[in-house]
């Protein structure tokens, strides 16, 4: 096959003009250097590229969501608050905030199949601020996480969750889950870097993930649980998030937990983006 | 150290290069000089260390021991200033296959700090002049060998670069687009740009470097311009197939009186070969003169010559006169071969 299109392709290839390449190759003085800024929205530029080409990508911020919340609504809703229409109310900040963090992963995965590609090797080898390509696919996927949070919104409003907070209160909402979502993705850019496969990559994701949302406050309200549980679920970060979402959009403003959940974002871009960006120039 | 920024001082030059992985020496030890304004050939087999040198000098590695100063810069400590001088065609196509060509292009360009239609005008002119207007739109991933190959070239002087590695830049193309790469790195020279080449043949090597270094388990075991590396090797070989086996010895004793050199018995019994000797001396007495002669002999003793052929030295041929060894795939037929010479 490949050798048929290489026959059929290269006589109308059309040839090389050397005379023009020169006039090209003059030129060399080089525009002044863009700054971190400039060559972190350029990837994140190449990363709304590949969403272009690449539709199918958008399953995972499209249908997954719409899963999470159409399946645990109505799993849980008549058990846990009598009602699933009453349970939506509790229930959708925090199904917001599981799925949007599930779907960081994709982050890790991302950059674990383009690591090995020989576009990176040109990408190393730029004058640019070196961490300028993380941070392209981190924007890229604020994008998607997004989309996810429109896409989870919508479905929500129709299946009758009525926030408080209006419409304010649900962008401050997502605002909030968007940055803590970019700081938590610095994980995956470390752990698509450090395992050596895709499956790898997926695996550890997994085991990070399923304690971290479940053992959270985004089923069911801690005081339900034993004290020893307790104790983690009140400290997990996820926990932080979903209940500073979860009182933004009920129209209140729960300064302590924004607090923690801007805490826990610094910190994970504090260490996490340096280890990163060792691996990186390490690779 | 010796080298300075100012010009006139080499475009790269090493000292001890080591790179270790796990307990492959990679690179072991690789001492360079390459002046600026030239192509200089990096020659050898698959996993002899050319890439890992590559990647070093083009900063992507970080060396385990020795130097190495790219236009006086060190690459290690001043990577930036490296990075701002340098631009790498790696030995898989160094662009990304989801976008189009044009996209690619523009990528590249707005990174480096072009404005936005700047980018677009020169990646236009770029495609153009590659040939590629047509495919402009299309995602590299649906590219055939030959255009990948341009549009990587093209996208490592879209900023005309002081030094240009190329990364086994033929391998796996069609002798066509081989031709081409080999204009396109040509017109880039013809601009002053310094290029080092890494390849796996000979005949690129000398198609396109001025000077040569082969190098083989991580050491550089020859080095020179391509004439003297040439008569360290002999100018080709002469394989002839004989109508007889039992005519070989006699053939044999004959090319041997002939061309003054070693002949090899091949495991095909009616084979034989025979290196050269080339230093291909003015006074009419080059390779091909000297196998024609000894063709003439075998005719006039009799023997009745089937089929032969005047080679440029191999690579593996290369190894053998360099180092005595052939290169590692070759090794077992190659010491029956020598068995049966004994």
């Amino acid at each position: 096959m490949s050798t048929a299109t290489q026959t059929t392709e290269s006589p109308e290839l059309a040839p090389v003009r050397t005379e023009s390449l020169a006039e090209l190759l003059v030129a060399k003085e080089r525009p002044p250097r863009p700054n971190a800024l400039q060559t972190s929205l350029t990837f994140g530029w190449r990363a709304m590229l590949k969403i272009k080409h690449v539709p199918e990508q958008l399953f995972d911020v499209t249908a997954f969501p719409i899963m999470m919340v159409l399946m645990y609504t109505y799993l849980f809703g008549g058990a846990l608050a009598g009602s699933p229409s009453e349970y939506i109310q509790y229930l959708l900040p925090g199904i917001l905030v599981m799925s949007v963090s599930m779907i960081t992963m994709y982050t890790g995965l991302a950059v674990n199949i383009d690591i090995e590609k020989g576009v990176f090797d040109r990408f190393r080898s730029l004058p640019i601020w070196r961490p300028s390509t993380m941070v392209g696919y981190l924007l890229g996927d604020a994008v998607r996480y997004l989309l996810a949070s429109i896409v989870m919104l919508t479905v929500g409003l129709i299946m009758g969750f009525r926030p408080d907070g209006g419409f304010p209160g649900v962008a401050a909402g997502v605002v909030l889950l968007i940055i803590f979502c970019f700081a938590f993705s610095w994980v995956w850019t470390m752990v698509g870097l450090l395992m050596r496969t895709e499956k790898g990559v997926m695996s550890v994701s997994m085991m990070v993930l399923f304690p971290l949302t479940f053992l959270s406050d985004i089923f069911v309200k801690p005081e339900t649980m034993p004290g020893w549980l307790q104790a983690f679920v009140n400290n997990n970060p996820i926990t932080h998030v979903a209940s500073a979402v979860r009182d933004l959009m009920a129209g209140s403003w729960p300064t302590e937990e924004i607090a923690w959940t801007l805490g826990w974002s610094a910190v994970f871009v504090a260490v996490l983006g340096p280890v990163t960006m060792r691996l990186y120039n390490r690779k | 150290m010796k080298s300075d920024h100012v010009a006139g001082g080499p475009a790269i030059e090493t000292a001890g290069l080591v790179k270790t992985f796990g307990d492959n020496r990679a690179v072991d030890g690789v001492d360079l000089r390459i002046e600026r304004g030239t192509v200089y050939g990096l020659l050898g087999p698959n996993g002899a260390g050319k890439t890992t040198t590559v990647r070093m000098l083009a900063t992507l590695l970080r060396p385990d021991g020795g130097e190495a100063h790219v236009f006086g810069h060190d690459v290690v400590r001043e990577a930036d200033a490296v990075r701002s001088r340098v631009s790498l065609t790696g030995q898989y196509a160094s662009v990304d296959e989801d976008l189009t060509g044009t996209e690619n292009l523009v990528l590249l360009a707005r990174l480096t700090g072009h404005s936005k239609k700047a980018s677009y005008d020169r990646a236009a002119q770029l495609l153009a002049a590659f040939g590629l207007s047509e495919a402009a739109g299309r995602q590299v991933k649906n590219y055939s060998g030959g255009m990948r190959r341009r549009i990587d070239i093209a996208a490592s002087i879209l900023n005309t670069p002081d030094l240009l590695f190329l990364d086994e830049p033929t391998t796996g193309l069609d002798p066509r687009s081989r031709n081409q790469v080999w204009e396109i790195v040509r017109a880039v020279v013809d601009q002053g740009t310094t290029v080092l080449l890494t390849t796996q043949y000979l005949d690129e090597a000398d198609q396109l470097a001025s000077r040569i270094a082969v190098i083989d388990k991580g050491k550089v075991i020859a080095e020179g311009t391509k004439g003297e590396l040439k008569a360290s090797v002999g100018a080709g070989a002469v394989h002839v197939r004989l109508r007889d086996a039992e005519k070989r010895p006699d053939a044999e004793l004959l090319l041997r009186q002939a061309l003054d050199a070693d002949v090899q018995l091949e495991p095909d019994p009616v084979a034989l070969t025979a290196r050269v000797g080339g230093n291909g001396d003015l006074n009419g007495c080059g390779p091909s003169e000297k196998a024609s002669r000894a063709l003439a002999e075998l005719a006039r003793a009799g023997i009745i010559v089937d089929n032969f052929s005047l080679g440029q030295p191999s690579l593996d041929e290369v190894f053998l006169a360099l180092t005595g060894s052939p290169t590692d795939h070759d090794r077992t037929t190659e010491a029956q071969t020598k068995e049966a010479t004994a």
